[in-house]
């Protein structure tokens, strides 16, 4: 052991500072703690980790067309969009030069689609010109100003000219601006034309949802968590099977069988209808809207919120409830003064699950949701593979993941993220 | 809270002196019944009593202990007053009115729970302000009855605290606190000093009984310690299968146990077993199945011929020939173990053919130190040795 002295350090009995020799007596552990994680640590970083770095850098990067046309990049620096002429004759030849070389490797027509996101039609021209300019000599067939003009009035544009020079930059915030409904324009960014702009309403309605959803299945796990809670423990486990059923079956077999049951010829309209109480040309539209959306994503996050909800409340003494009655409570009194905000932990922690779950969420949108019940996942989904947009879905995703990590951020200032408990 | 301490010691005073048990009960109708079972059954599967037959009257300002071993119907009688359990058949009645039907909230009854109970989320103030605030007091006397009833059990720095931020000791205050600040005439109280170590516990004993002394309140207190039983009551219900063994103040007890059960549950006991010889008046002859004779006060047996369990506790055991009282039948005794215990002397013998005979004598300066091998001769007082139930 060691004299603490007034002076220095601890010391332990060889010598040494007690921190130091701690540390080491410690190293051992951890390093055998961290083997112990390595593969999946490896695992997470190569599949997880990894990927989606790279997809978020994605929404920033901007790389093709400062290397697709270097030479032309650097000849438009000097050429000012806001004179209202095309830009001089030194540009056309680097254009030339650079599309020479960029058809010769079949770059070009990528660099068209890239621009085509910002301005609509640059695909086309560019998969033209190329086909042309396969036959140029560049030695001979300068100057190339009024062949390029004379080749596809596109080349005389502005629009075309002041699209390439706006994103030539290596790194761009384009598509952040895109996933907000704005453009870059000749001021900076400006709002897109009002029958362009889809992102922030998409935004709002998968927020809206979400909450929706979120406070639909409190609701409805909280008096369930409740029984379950309280039950002895051979009942309750049974019932717990009917709330892990779910987990045993299939995503889609469960969203298919809302369709059954929510669609106008389904099980619940038919039931109506057979009853009498709605009228046969007057069936209820219950799917392919939001209201499909919610009860089924409501029914298929359920458990996320029961599981919580029930891991909490088994923690909670009946003891409590007794007491605050021998008190003097009524048994509303009790359960809302002493019971309920102890339980508030698997609220919180079922909400935040429920909710980062619904706003990330795709398949069930996707199938009951028609074009009104639709989440910005969907549009993510659309540009990853069908438009191919990587860039715009990349940045798409990362505002989804910001918006997760604020909430949670939120979440932790006014609840307290120590007050959620998973189990 | 002053107005209550006042109004309890002038009810307090009005009551018997409780030093001494029986007079409380030759005076009840002196003290009506505040708190009465009568015939009350419980069960909880249908198949089987947990709770057989119970009658019980206690006045008010009484300390009674409920004491059994786990499983005897102590706690279930407990919760059948508090009102979270109902009686299978039965009335209990509270200041002379049933209140088999009134639910737990509307008794007014204190209950301090064997984990506390406190409520983790509010702060101890809040935790004491809780009963006033359903009884819809205003906030200046809440506060004022709240800071009485920390100062009462000295907790008065403690309002802000949170429960998880107290110690053991101090969540039993707080807990004492809360079931009191509401002022009820009846307080529950389940094994409230279970949790507790020893040293705390009997400190708490103390002050638990001065407390409820002090305030005149009448506590139903539920323990299987029987130290903590001993130490704290006016009177003392010894429950075994779901019945009142014995109901009787400590010292009756633990010197007069009515049948062999409580004689073995309270305190250390000598059981020798025998068959009654002759019973003449106030005593009677038992013949131990090795064929020595002794002399025993007839408790449980009524005729000769009977099997009895005479018991005996080792402080009565005598075995100082000097001290002998005369024309007793003594016993031949072996000692097999000599246990110094600092203010007293266990010594272990076999008598009878048994080795579990224990003596206890205190550390005085003429006192003998057996020696293990020795033999000696033992006696006591025919009335220190109970002929009880086989």
């Amino acid at each position: 052991m060691s004299d603490i002295t007034d002076t220095g350090p601890v010391i332990a009995a060889d010598g040494t500072p007690l921190k130091r020799s701690l540390a080491r007596a410690l190293r051992r552990q951890k390093i055998r703690a961290l083997m112990l994680i390595a593969p999946l640590l490896l695992f997470v970083l190569l599949t997880f980790i990894m990927p989606i770095g790279d997809m978020l850098f994605r929404s920033v990067e901007n790389n093709i067309v400062m290397d697709t046309l270097p030479k032309t990049v650097v000849a438009l620096q000097d050429w000012d969009p806001d004179s209202g002429e095309p830009p001089s004759e030194a540009v056309y030849a680097a254009l030339a030069a650079d599309l020479k070389v960029a058809v010769e490797a079949k770059r070009h027509t990528r660099l068209g689609t890239r621009l085509n996101y910002e301005l609509t039609g640059i695909s086309s021209l560019f998969r033209k010109s190329g086909r042309q300019i396969k036959k140029w000599d560049l030695a001979q067939d300068a100057p190339f100003k009024a062949k390029f003009i004379d080749m596809n009035d596109g080349w005389a544009k502005i629009a075309v000219w002041r699209t390439i020079k706006t994103y030539s930059p290596k790194y761009t915030n384009g598509y952040f601006l895109n996933s907000i409904d704005m453009q870059k324009g000749t001021d900076g960014a400006e709002a897109r034309p009002e029958n362009q702009q889809i992102y922030i309403t998409l935004f709002k309605r998968t927020m809206f949802m979400s909450m929706v959803i979120t406070i639909s299945c409190i609701i409805l796990a909280y008096p369930v968590a409740w029984i379950l809670a309280n039950l002895p423990a051979r009942t309750s486990n049974m019932l717990m099977i009917l709330v892990l059923l779910p987990f045993w079956t299939s995503l889609l077999v469960r969203t298919s069988a809302w369709k059954v049951m929510l669609q106008q010829q389904g099980v619940i309209n038919e039931t109506l209808v057979w009853l009498g109480l709605v009228a046969d040309d007057a069936r209820l539209v219950m799917i392919n809207n939001q209201f499909g959306t919610i009860v089924a994503m409501t029914h298929i996050l359920l458990p996320f919120m029961i599981l919580p909800m029930y891991s909490v409340m088994q923690t909670i003494q009946p003891t409590y409830l007794r007491a605050a009655k021998s008190l003097g409570a009524t048994n509303w009194t009790a359960f809302w003064r002493v019971y309920f905000p102890q339980s508030i932990p698997g609220i919180g922690a079922g909400s935040i699950l429920v909710f980062i779950l619904s706003i990330g969420y795709y398949i069930t949108p996707e199938l009951v949701g028609g074009t009104k019940g639709v989440f910005i996942s969907n549009r993510i989904a659309f540009h990853i593979s069908s438009s191919l947009n990587w860039g715009l879905a990349a940045a798409l995703g990362a505002i989804l993941l910001a918006v997760v990590l604020v909430l949670y951020w939120a979440y932790d200032k006014i609840v307290g993220i120590d007050n959620v408990k998973l189990g | 809270m002053l107005g209550m301490f006042t109004s309890s010691d002038k009810r307090r005073a009005n009551l018997p002196d409780f030093t001494n048990g029986e007079t409380l009960l030759a005076d009840g109708a002196n003290s009506a019944a505040f708190v009465e079972f009568e015939r009350v059954q419980k069960s909880y599967d249908g198949e089987n009593l947990v709770v057989k037959d119970l009658n019980l009257s206690m006045p008010k300002g009484e300390f009674l202990t409920m004491l059994g071993p786990s499983g005897s119907g102590k706690t279930t009688c407990l919760m059948m007053l508090a009102g979270f359990e109902t009686a299978t058949h039965g009335d209990i009645r509270l200041g002379g009115t049933s209140i088999n039907n009134i639910p737990p909230h509307k008794r007014g009854i204190g209950m301090v729970f064997q984990n506390y109970a406190l409520f983790p989320h509010m702060t101890i103030a809040e935790n004491l302000s809780f009963p006033l605030e359903v009884r819809k007091i205003g906030k200046s006397d809440r506060e004022k009855k709240v800071m009485r009833a920390l100062d009462m059990v000295e907790m008065g720095a403690f309002g802000g605290r949170r429960p998880s931020q107290l110690s053991g000791g101090q969540q039993q205050r707080i807990a004492l606190a809360r079931a009191l600040v509401f002022e009820p005439e009846l307080v529950l109280m389940d094994e409230p000093l279970g949790a507790l170590d020893k040293q705390l516990r009997e400190k708490m004993q103390f002050e638990i009984t001065h407390l409820s002394h002090r305030l005149g309140i009448t506590v139903v207190y539920v323990t299987h310690d029987q130290t903590e039983a001993l130490t704290m009551s006016d009177r003392v219900a010894v429950f075994e299968d779901g019945r009142i063994q014995q109901l009787a103040p400590p010292d009756k007890l633990y010197e007069e146990p009515q049948n062999s059960f409580v004689a073995q549950f309270i305190g250390e006991n000598n059981t020798l077993e025998g068959t009654v010889k002759e019973i003449k008046g106030e005593t009677c002859l038992v013949q131990l199945d090795n064929g020595d004779l002794i002399d025993a006060k007839p408790i449980n047996v009524s005729q000769a011929g009977e099997r009895t369990r005479v018991s005996i506790r080792p402080e009565r055991v005598e075995y100082n020939k000097d001290r002998m009282p005369e024309g007793a039948h003594t016993l031949k005794a072996e000692v097999m173990e000599f246990i110094y215990m600092g203010d007293i002397f266990r010594t272990r013998l076999k008598v009878a053919g048994k080795d579990d005979f224990f003596v206890k004598t205190r550390n005085a300066p003429d006192q003998v130190r057996l020696k293990p091998g020795q033999q000696i001769e033992i006696g006591w007082l025919a009335e220190d040795c109970r002929a009880l139930d086989a």
